[in-house]
């Protein structure tokens, strides 16, 4: 029979072989103090996936800059036009790194990055429907239809912020006059490239792609209305609408449509991309409104841009004077 | 799982889940948060509350599933977190979108629908927050307490239908938040449909 007593023996942990309990309760602390630390920090890189914004500002913007840019002189008539307006400038780096384009990314902080790439080399755009001489412009025969001008707007976002974009551009009837529109003409329908390889944000189907837009005659021939190649006296950034765009500064971001490449001249009210995604909440006009309310929120205020707390929005944007005559007698609740 | 234990994992829960938040608040001092911060910080406020609800909602499915019973010590946490991070969501909203004004926040809570469903969700929090402690557990007494606490689906459905309501068109994120919740919620309705089925039959095999 097996001595057990002495196996027991043998076995014994001698009392000075054993971890002493400080020692052990030190190691252990420290181990959990590297496993909280450990932890805190995976915490924080997570979180800096998800909101990269904090971490970096993006690849930086540099385009070229445009020739000849015409610079309104700060006088009465250039405010009394609605040409330029005396309020400041949002910076370059938030116009740039703060966009609404679902073409690249629905995520405004992320279309920069995306975006950085697009390649808009042998762009042409094609002007075509009731006008006497339709045709396919390329880029540079499109913007030397008239000497680039600055035109310092006001961009209301259907979302209820704001900035101050020092555009480049020329008034839109420039361009409607080289191609004679036929007097049968009652719209403008314009849209955006479609091309998913280019604008990945198309490979989903968030929205019906291409965008398109449509202005009523009289709103695309009011001089306020300029097809638009840059800002700060560079051309557009890829996420501003390069090569080209619409801004109507009377109206919601949303209707200044980008990197377009087809303008066809219309009887009927073409469809316009937000107003067949939801028509009561983005109306064919989206005339800037405080007094109409967004169906989910408020449009009596907005949030500018580089600004603590909100400002009252303007009717018309603060372009009323300028542009209220085109809708005497509408109803601007009904035509929202 | 030990006392010790339970203690390293809550610390560890705490620390997490202050994490966000410490960036938060640093990225804020040094101007980090982008072209629109009001904006980032109320949306970053609520994807933590919904964040913190949706683990709340977790813990007894995956506790049921995986046999960790320790994990039920980790609930009044993660239901005090969603709470915490729901009222700076909220004051967020107050102070930065409403700046200040009471009547303009009851004014635009009043006409927005799905600030009906925030203000649901963060009302339904106070009184669980209120009876998270053990004094008050005692004193209501365990069934009207876990009765009461049933608020906790309230909130998190109400959470999930707000975020869903304020987005303009890209639903995937709440759609994905809409989902998990469906699962566990779904998983409580299974396991409550077994037990009634069970119940009966056992109650059966007595009588006879």
């Amino acid at each position: 029979m097996p001595d057990f007593g002495t196996l027991k023996n043998e076995n014994k942990i001698l009392g000075r072989e054993m971890t002493p309990a400080s020692v052990y309760f030190t190691r252990r602390n420290f181990i959990r103090a590297g496993v909280l630390a450990a932890s805190a920090v995976a915490t924080g890189v997570v979180y800096r996936q998800l909101n990269p914004v904090g971490a970096d500002t993006g690849p930086a913007v540099r385009t070229a800059k445009i020739k000849g840019v015409q610079i309104p002189a700060a006088t009465a008539t250039s405010e009394d036009s609605g040409f330029m307006v005396n309020e400041p400038e949002t910076p370059f780096e938030d116009i740039t790194h703060y966009n609404n384009f679902y073409e690249f990314s629905t995520d405004k902080e992320e279309v920069a990055t995306v975006a950085e790439n697009f390649e808009t080399a042998g762009w042409t755009v094609s002007v075509e429907g009731l006008v006497n001489k339709p045709k396919i412009f390329g880029l540079d025969d499109l913007l030397k239809i008239a000497p680039p001008e600055e035109r310092i707007y006001r961009m209301r976002c259907v979302e209820a912020w704001s900035m101050v974009i020092p555009w480049v551009g020329f008034s839109f009837s420039k361009l409607l006059n080289v191609v004679e529109p036929l007097s049968s003409a009652k719209y403008v329908a314009f849209q955006t490239l479609l091309d998913p390889a280019r604008m990945p944000g198309q490979r989903s189907g968030v929205l019906n792609w291409p965008y398109v837009e449509g202005l009523r005659m009289d709103e695309a021939m009011h001089p306020l209305t300029i097809l638009a190649s840059g800002i700060y006296g560079r051309a557009l950034p890829p996420q501003d609408g390069a090569p080209v765009r619409m801004v109507i500064p009377w109206k919601y971001g949303f209707k200044g449509i980008k990197s377009i490449v087809k303008i066809k001249l219309v009887e009927a009210q073409p469809p316009a991309t937000w107003n067949v995604y939801a028509p009561n909440e983005y109306g064919f006009y989206a005339n800037v409104n405080p007094h109409v309310d967004h169906p989910r929120w408020s449009q009596a205020t907005e949030q500018r841009i580089g600004e603590p707390g909100r400002r009252p929005t303007l009717m018309f944007n603060g372009y009323e004077a300028q542009v209220g005559h085109l809708y005497a007698g509408m109803d601007l609740r009904k035509y929202f | 799982m030990q006392q010790g234990d339970i203690r390293f994992v809550k610390m560890l829960v705490l620390v997490n889940g202050l994490t966000p938040l410490a960036l938060l608040v640093w990225d804020q001092s040094r101007h980090r948060l982008g072209a629109n911060p009001q904006n980032f910080l109320i949306l970053t406020t609520g994807m933590m509350t919904l964040i913190f609800l949706m683990l709340t909602m977790a813990v007894t499915p995956v506790r049921k599933v995986f046999g960790l019973n320790w994990l039920i010590q980790l609930r009044r946490m993660f239901g005090l977190f969603a709470f915490f991070y729901g009222c700076l969501h909220f004051l967020c909203f107050y102070s930065l979108d409403r700046a200040f004004s009471l009547s303009s926040t009851l004014h635009e809570i009043v006409a927005r629908q799905y600030l009906w469903f925030g203000i649901t969700a963060l009302l339904a929090m106070v009184p669980l927050a209120i009876t998270s402690t053990n004094g008050m557990i005692k004193r209501l007494g365990g069934k009207r307490w876990r009765a009461l606490h049933r608020l906790a689906y309230v909130a998190a459905i109400a959470g999930a239908v707000h975020f869903f309501m304020q987005v303009k068109a890209d639903v995937r994120l709440p759609l994905a938040f809409a989902a998990l919740l469906a699962v566990l919620l779904g998983y409580r309705l299974l396991d409550w449909w077994r037990r009634s089925k069970r119940a009966p039959a056992t109650a059966a095999a007595v009588k006879s």
